[in-house]
């Protein structure tokens, strides 16, 4: 599928752009379908985590209780000291260095480097795993001091519900991530993407690309994070 | 004007993409129920989506006795009638118009018509289709669990959706949100894969603006339900946690029976934001796809082009844009700033415009044309006698002033069944008659089509034009009984009665429909590669009904638009898009020596 046949010379900028859409065959030129496919579902799923995220400042504003003070709420105390946010800055640092992990095994991925490839995708595995470990930690700890969906000992009910709902989708992605990344970083230990081995259920030839379109997606998630750790922690 | 001339045979491009890998089925299991052929995914979705079209059409049944004949019935008691309200319009709108246009006809249609061997993600499509049924399982699951059907409204607004005076309310409507979560991860599987075959999969010559305008509807609409259903996800989700888990995210502080309830400081409008931003776009979801269908079949019986096709196009383009800005019409009475319903009733209107643009075009198409009245013609032409009546009342409701007195009476109802349930399942009947022949290879009875389409016809109409003048003396809507109101003459009994009466003859009908699928498929006449002499790919297939992979060995390739029909000069009255063009003296263009 990235066999392309280059036949005629496109004009760049804009022109470029309006004759690949009245042309015939795709619309975006040299994107394979895979990546379109992947590109869309990014656009659908943000509109998702945006609502998500709308509702959740709606409700924040429509409670006529007061909101529990985040840099409170997620401090930890480190010998004598309480470091605010502290926990959700290390997991925010883990995430963020796992996007430039993902970043280089697709790199490695397009120069056919397998073993290379394989070890950074299931390093990114794990700093996802530590990320989504940390936030089991977390949830932990707000669970023991009392905060539910339903309440907390601080203040408006809908702090707890829109945390747990919102780190919990987010948390999701990531967890679902991670065991992609680990599938195909299998796939790429074993080959299948030099031997254009079939797949198990879809029985199409697989090639490197997947990488990347995995890397899409992990991004994205990253992305998400940082609007999160904004908009509800530091909020 | 388009008229797809691209000069010389030679300036078709040649192929970007390698051919497309099938998976090729070994045994009668993948080949006919874990199919990943889009054909067998189409059928599998409209059977699906009919089947559960025949129970709402039963409730609607259901709730039209006890309007027309109050009292009679003693099993249709409150309780019942909400829950076949609300299982009526959430199965019609969603579990059937939604389904069947996207999933039915945008699965058969779209690879055939833009000249691919099947959608890009055979085997996600294939998901698409098990988890929609899963979906619909769910759905039907919950006439049947304690408490019944959920009977909150298929708007299903907060509070009282999951307060325990509303039926359902225990399990209905846990299934019911499970249900739509379950549906949306369905369509999203399905969506992606139309999009992007729409958009990289088209064969050699296919630009977009060559497609054929059912393509153009169902991509549209593809597009407007993947950044339209995130939000009844959301919504769902949210709905699902305050009911299961007691949050209060749509829930404010709540006193019932004389008991103050564990909710507290939610907001029931957002609710009610997040499923019009849904729900307005899909009122277009579904009107997109039947746009496009609707132009081809008026083109192809009218032997003429569809009139200002450019036009159309971004008409459709236009509508599907417009439509995430309207959703705040739906809440007039809400109790929302002023200035927004000055902001949504402009912008309401202004959707009126590419709207009356695209009448205007089928009615210029028709124009001088030779019409065949044909069933699928005849379902066409209802098709727009119904829009314009439909979306006349529109403008009406559009207007806050206007809205405010009419919102929720029967004009109402009225007004949004003739829009966007008559009109839209009139364009189905007629493209079920239109590519039948194409899906089996035969002809479904014409005289039993004939039957069929004037008894809905006539009857939509005798059904809905009373109900307008039912909600102008002011009958509400989603009452059970109307007692001993003041708007509650003798006129209105007799009205109902008489509404009721043609619903279920109407209904009937349907099953003389249901009769001709089945018998056609054994005893319809042979129908050949393209009875209708139509232009499109789809009937240019080397068999019918088209094999696996649809092309044989070449893919066609595409020289002009799709709409060729009484081309001048030419030597049949339409020149099918893959057919080259060649350059005669006497003559602009013409079939080939």
């Amino acid at each position: 599928m990235n066999k392309v046949q280059e036949a005629i010379v496109r004009p760049s900028g804009w022109r470029g752009i309006v004759a690949d859409w009245s042309g015939d065959q795709r619309a975006f030129k040299n994107v394979s379908w895979g990546k379109a496919m992947m590109w869309i579902f990014l656009l659908s799923d943000t509109f998702i985590f945006g609502l998500f995220l709308l509702s959740y400042m709606t409700v924040r504003m429509s409670t006529i209780v007061p909101w529990p003070n985040p840099s409170e709420v997620f401090a930890l105390t480190i010998g004598d000291r309480k470091m605010p946010l502290i926990l959700i800055a290390i997991m925010t640092f883990i995430l963020i260095s796992s996007s430039g992990t993902m970043a280089m095994a697709v790199n490695f991925g397009y120069r056919r480097d397998r073993v290379k490839t394989a070890v950074l995708m299931l390093l990114t595995a794990a700093l996802g795993a530590t990320f989504v470990g940390m936030q089991a930690f977390e949830w932990t700890k707000l669970i023991v001091e009392g905060v539910r969906p339903w309440g907390n000992p601080w203040g408006a009910p809908q702090f707890g519900s829109s945390f747990f709902l919102i780190t919990g989708f987010h948390g999701t992605h990531v967890s679902i991530g991670v065991i992609f990344l680990a599938i195909i970083a299998r796939k790429v230990l074993r080959g299948d993407f030099d031997r254009e081995r079939r797949g198990f259920f879809t029985s199409r030839k697989g090639n490197y690309e997947i990488v990347e379109i995995m890397g899409l997606y992990w991004h994205f998630v990253d992305l998400v994070w940082v609007f999160i750790f904004a908009l509800f922690y530091l909020w | 004007m388009v008229d797809g001339t691209l000069g010389a045979v030679g300036a078709v491009p040649p192929a970007e993409v390698e051919d497309m890998e099938l998976y090729h089925p070994k045994s009668w299991v993948t080949r006919y129920v874990f199919c990943q052929d889009a054909k067998v995914i189409s059928i599998q979705y409209s059977l699906t989506a009919l089947s559960i079209g025949l129970v709402a059409l039963v409730l609607s049944w259901l709730m039209r006795l006890q309007l027309g004949f109050p009292s009679v019935f003693s099993f249709i008691d409150a309780n019942a009638y909400y829950q076949f309200i609300t299982m009526h319009g959430m199965i019609m709108v969603i579990y059937l118009l939604t389904a069947i246009l996207l999933g039915g006809f945008g699965n058969y249609l779209i690879p055939l018509m833009v000249g691919a061997r099947d959608m890009v993600f055979p085997y996600v499509n294939m998901l698409s289709y098990w988890v929609y049924l899963l979906a619909v399982l769910v759905l039907v699951a919950s006439f049947f669990v304690p408490g019944g059907a959920t009977g909150a409204g298929w708007t299903l607004y907060p509070p009282q959706a999951i307060l325990s005076g509303t039926p359902g309310r225990d399990w209905g409507i846990i299934l019911m949100l499970a249900s739509l979560i379950i549906f949306i991860v369905g369509f999203t599987m399905g969506g992606l894969n139309y999009v992007v075959t729409v958009l990289q999969a088209r064969t050699r010559g296919m630009t977009l603006m060559r497609m054929p305008l059912t393509v153009w509807g169902i991509f549209t609409a593809s597009v407007m339900a993947l950044l339209a259903f995130p939000a009844l996800f959301v919504g769902a989700v949210m709905m699902l946690f305050d009911r299961v888990l007691g949050t209060s995210f749509f829930m404010p502080a709540l006193v019932e029976m004389g008991q103050q309830l564990q909710y507290g400081g939610g907001s029931p409008i957002l609710f009610q934001h997040l499923f019009w931003f849904f729900g307005h776009p899909e009122v277009y979801i579904v009107a997109l796809p039947a746009f496009g269908i609707v132009s081809d079949l008026i083109s192809t019986h009218a032997r003429r082009n569809i009139f200002g096709y450019r036009m159309m196009v971004w008409a459709i383009v236009a509508i599907g844009a417009l439509s995430f800005v309207v959703w705040a019409h739906h809440m007039y009475v809400s109790g929302m700033n002023p200035y927004f319903g000055f902001f949504f009733a402009t912008t309401t209107l202004i959707i009126a415009i590419p709207t009356a643009i695209k009448v205007y075009n089928w009615v210029l198409t028709l124009w001088l044309g030779d019409i065949h009245l044909t069933v699928p013609m005849l379902f066409a032409l209802g098709f727009i006698v119904t829009f314009i009546s439909g979306g006349l009342t529109g403008l009406f409701l559009g207007n806050a002033v206007v809205d405010v007195p009419l919102s929720d009476t029967m004009f109402v109802v009225a007004h949004f069944h003739m829009v966007m349930g008559v009109a839209p399942i009139l364009v189905i009947f007629g493209a079920i008659y239109h590519w039948y022949p194409k899906v089996t290879g035969r002809m479904l009875n014409e005289a039993l089509g004939q039957l069929h389409f004037w008894i809905t016809f006539l009857g939509a109409y005798a059904i809905f034009f009373p109900m307008h003048y039912l909600g102008l003396v002011g009958v509400p809507r989603r009452y059970h009984e109307l007692g001993e109101a003041a708007f509650n003459t003798p006129s209105v009994g007799t009205l109902n009665a008489f509404i009721t009466i043609v619903a279920l003859i109407v209904g009937a009908a349907q099953l003389v429909f249901l009769f001709n699928l089945a018998w056609s498929l054994v005893r319809g006449k042979e129908a050949g590669g393209n009875p209708w002499k139509a232009t499109t790919l789809e009937w240019q297939t080397p068999e019918t009904p088209p094999a696996h992979g649809n092309w044989g060995k070449e893919l066609p390739v595409v020289y002009r638009w799709a709409y060729d029909y009484s081309v001048p000069g030419a030597e049949e009255d339409f020149v099918p898009q893959n057919q080259p063009v060649v350059a005669r003296a006497g003559a602009r263009e013409g079939a080939p020596a």
